[in-house]
């Protein structure tokens, strides 16, 4: 299966430029997209996670438009042709 | 200029003073510094200074993120150089103390705005620095408030805006957004969702967004309330504050503006004790200060303090900190409490606020009556915006008499009826 990940222009110089990169993955969850796109583009790995390869806090993933921390973080599944959205933690209303 | 440079919040990288709000390198925010070291040594020049300044934010430009000095609307009342934001009312209200058995209250009254609410303050500073970038375009993500500020402050400057909102917001913020003339869009989702959209076409489009790639020029604006405080107290620090969170981008430049001034030696006191505020239907930065948590999990807003309904509030973790470094605390209040805090200050000090000021009331209430304000301490209530624009949450809060005009119908209907209380 594949799954499209949506990239923020902040990262994408660190992904051949390009905003939008699909991935295939075996086994749909977020965590095996996220190292689907790690193999791909090496670079991001350090961008949006810590030494200890846990997630940075100001890293908010989305799937189908719905963030990960209201289902099951990591670990929600992700369908094939779904897509895995990433975005910078901002507010302020 | 005094400010020098963008700097990362978590990782220390630097970054120029352009149209950036996160670290390329750890996604960390990204926030203004100043080199104040010319400012020192001279605090009671300095306070001249600012006296003689304009009466706005402006007179404390050598605090803010611009390029220039001060923009050319500083002093001048033309409409067509922005709107004058700040300088407003610090009100003793000493009946709301005498209510609630505590030393001394004073208001902060943020009503008092162009556009009637603490925004303009933030978007003074974000239209400012987008000129000066040379932007075109204003826009926001807003819960309303913003949304007002935004589209008055690009009507004035001549600037195009486009404005993002919930399709659900109250209908006094819908029309005194759309009055402007701006690009009004009512989005199907809450402010979260909003958000995340924002953040997507700030990518795609070269627009400045007041709350996302201006960010960090637009927050600073709201350190402008701690300076006004403590001039208006005498150039002294209270000794403490509440005010409402939701990003939590308010609570924390309040804090920053406090002990950016103590650092100069330009007033006197320490860092006041923080208190936030927030409602129950929304609280997910009292819910972390409760467990203990350094970082704020995302909650769906379910409250009539709409202004406040940011699920996931990305300065969360700084105001947590903020509260913890001063020995204050973060509580929240349920919708019933937000109308009687609304009341309450309606009542004893004549100033309408709208639900956001219901909360922030109505936590002080909390405090007072749980007995975590000591006598002799002097709080200021930070209240952000007007009951205007919110009048839902008074409606069938009180009864009138209707009477017909006549006198002996006014003795009868109104002197002889006992009102409820």
């Amino acid at each position: 299966m594949t799954v499209t990940v949506k990239l923020p222009t902040q990262l994408r110089a660190a992904a051949g430029g390009s905003g939008e990169v699909v991935v295939p993955v075996e086994g749909g969850t977020v965590a095996t997209v996220i190292e689907a796109l790690f193999a791909e583009h090496g670079e991001l790995r350090e961008r949006l996670t810590d030494e200890d390869g846990e997630l940075r806090r100001f890293v908010n993933l989305y799937v189908d438009g719905e963030d990960i921390r209201f289902s099951e973080g990591l670990e929600t599944a992700v369908d094939d042709g779904g897509e895995v959205q990433v975005l910078p933690a901002v507010a302020g209303g | 200029m005094s400010a020098t440079n963008l700097k990362c919040r978590e990782c220390g990288s630097q970054y120029e003073l352009g149209a950036e709000y996160v670290c390329s390198r750890c996604f960390g925010p990204l926030e203004a510094e100043y080199d104040l070291t010319h400012l020192a040594g001279e605090p009671g020049e300095l306070r001249r200074r600012i006296q003689g300044g304009p009466q706005n934010i402006w007179r404390y430009a050598d605090f803010l993120p611009l390029a220039g000095a001060q923009p050319p609307s500083a002093g001048r009342r033309s409409s067509g150089f922005g709107l004058p934001a700040g300088c407003t009312p610090l009100i003793q209200a000493d009946r709301l103390a005498e209510r609630l058995g505590i030393g001394q209250v004073w208001v902060k009254n943020d009503a008092h705005n162009p556009t009637h609410s603490f925004k303009d303050r933030v978007v003074s500073v974000a239209a400012a620095r987008a000129r000066e970038l040379g932007f075109d375009v204003l826009a926001c993500a807003s819960t309303g408030n913003l949304a007002n500020s935004v589209a008055a402050h690009g009507a004035a400057l001549g600037m195009e805006s486009y404005v993002f909102i919930p399709s659900n917001l109250e209908e006094q913020k819908i029309l005194a957004t759309g009055v402007y003339g701006t690009n009004l869009v009512k989005v199907r989702g809450n402010y979260d969702d909003v958000n995340r959209l924002c953040t997507e076409l700030s990518g795609e489009r070269d627009w400045a967004f007041v709350n996302v790639n201006l960010r960090p020029y637009y927050a600073e604006g709201s350190k402008t309330i701690a300076y006004e405080v403590t001039e208006q107290l005498g150039w002294k620090t209270p000794d403490r504050i509440v005010a409402p969170v939701a990003s939590g981008s308010l609570f924390t430049k309040i804090g920053k503006g406090f002990e950016e001034w103590l650092s100069l030696g330009l007033i006197d006191g320490e860092l006041p004790v923080m208190n936030g505020a927030q409602a129950s239907g929304c609280a997910p930065v009292a819910t972390a200060w409760e467990a203990g948590e350094e970082v704020c999990r995302p909650v769906k807003p379910d409250t009539i303090a709409k202004s406040l309904a940011i699920g996931n509030p990305a300065d969360g973790p700084f105001a947590l900190d903020l509260a913890r470094r001063s020995g204050g605390a973060v509580d929240s209040v349920t919708d019933e409490e937000i109308r009687e805090g609304i009341r309450l200050l309606a009542e004893t000090a004549g100033i309408f606020t709208e639900t956001a000021g219901g909360v922030t009331t109505a936590t002080l209430a909390k405090l007072a009556r749980e007995g975590r304000i000591a006598a002799d301490e002097s709080v200021v209530l930070v209240i952000t915006g007007d009951g205007l624009k919110t009048l839902d949450a008074v409606r069938d809060t009180f009864t009138s008499h209707e009477i017909d005009p006549s006198f002996d119908d006014f003795v009868s209907e109104v002197e002889n009826t006992a009102v409820p209380a």
